[in-house]
């Protein structure tokens, strides 16, 4: 019998603190397997954000650095600037990019930073105890926003892929889920995609997936994925919002 | 002939990999408990199992290794 689903290399033997039914930990092994896949893992440098992932430097068997909140993306410009070679990616929650960390992640990628984001959205700041993020759905109930949030008072979710679409620096980005085989299988081949552009120089890449917080949700794990496939695609549909056509293959 | 492996102190009984299986065979083992306080997932009709590792695609914590 030949193994047909091993542990990744790229992750250490180390038990994740995360919640039951959490994605993130899918999200790591997809990040994981695919510097493996592509021999890049002794070269990588990843940076931590704050939030739930603020520990995943215990987690990736690659050098890790910790940033400030939000800081991320400015740490990295640094890092891949002074190690031009060295494969640089962020793992950044909704928490930290799309609120404290918004005007680092925008203008990294409008430098065109030969970097690659990877941002886990799951509209709820899941490590403070679920208050209401900039990417809570409108109506969503938090305990920042008791009766749901009211986009009168409390404004509208921001959609970052499209945002930073918008940007000439950005050459990759797309949003994707994690709640079937099929989602994952669809999101390693982004953060694959990702990578390959960096390893292109081609610009700054951004992979965007759709995560789970049963806990702060209030939801079982399995509720929680399709939570994800129902109300936040709504508000967050899955699609390559640049870079369809970059041929990046080796 | 495939062959699932879990390990059964990481696991922290989310069920993600029972909701995955096309052949229902992994279930949540009420009557064990692991050291994190879990109920583990196991399967139930390893003979079934067709080794799609559809479950260890899934599982965010590592516990499942599949052989066929």
């Amino acid at each position: 019998m030949a193994l047909v689903y091993q542990r990744t290399c790229g992750l250490l033997d180390v038990p994740f603190h995360y919640c039951p039914g959490c994605t993130h930990g899918i999200v790591h092994k997809l990040v994981a397997e695919v510097l493996c896949e592509l021999g890049l893992l002794d070269g990588a440098i990843g940076v931590s954000s704050v939030g739930c992932t603020y520990n995943n430097y215990e987690y990736f068997a690659c050098d890790m650095q910790q940033a400030a909140h939000g800081r991320a993306p400015a740490v990295a410009t640094g890092i891949k600037r002074v190690l031009p070679d060295a494969t640089v990616f962020t793992y950044q929650g909704d928490g930290d990019l799309a609120a404290i960390g918004t005007a680092e992640i925008v203008h990294a990628a409008a430098r065109g930073e030969r970097i690659t984001t990877v941002f886990v959205n799951n509209a709820i700041y899941g490590m403070t105890s679920g208050q209401m993020a900039p990417t809570t759905l409108v109506g969503q109930v938090t305990t920042t926003s008791p009766y749901g949030r009211d986009a009168a008072t409390q404004g509208f979710p921001i959609n970052v892929s499209e945002m930073l679409a918008t940007l000439r620096g950005a050459v990759y980005v797309e949003r994707v889920s994690v709640t079937s085989v099929k989602g994952i299988r669809a999101a390693k081949k982004a953060i694959r995609k990702a990578f390959l552009v960096q390893r292109k120089g081609l610009g700054f890449s951004f992979v965007e997936v759709l995560s789970t917080c049963p806990t702060n949700w209030g939801l079982s794990p399995v509720e929680s994925l399709k939570w994800v496939d129902t109300a936040m695609q709504e508000q967050y549909p899955l699609g390559v919002f640049k870079g369809a056509d970059l041929e990046v293959e080796p | 002939m495939a062959r699932v492996e879990f390990r059964e102190d990481r696991c922290k009984g989310c069920g993600l990999c029972v909701e995955v299986c096309p052949k229902h065979i992994v279930a949540m083992r009420c009557d064990v408990l692991n050291a994190k306080g879990f109920h583990p997932a196991g399967v139930e009709a390893m003979d079934q199992c067709i080794g799609c590792a559809f479950c260890a695609i899934m599982c965010p914590d590592e516990v499942i290794q599949v052989e066929k």
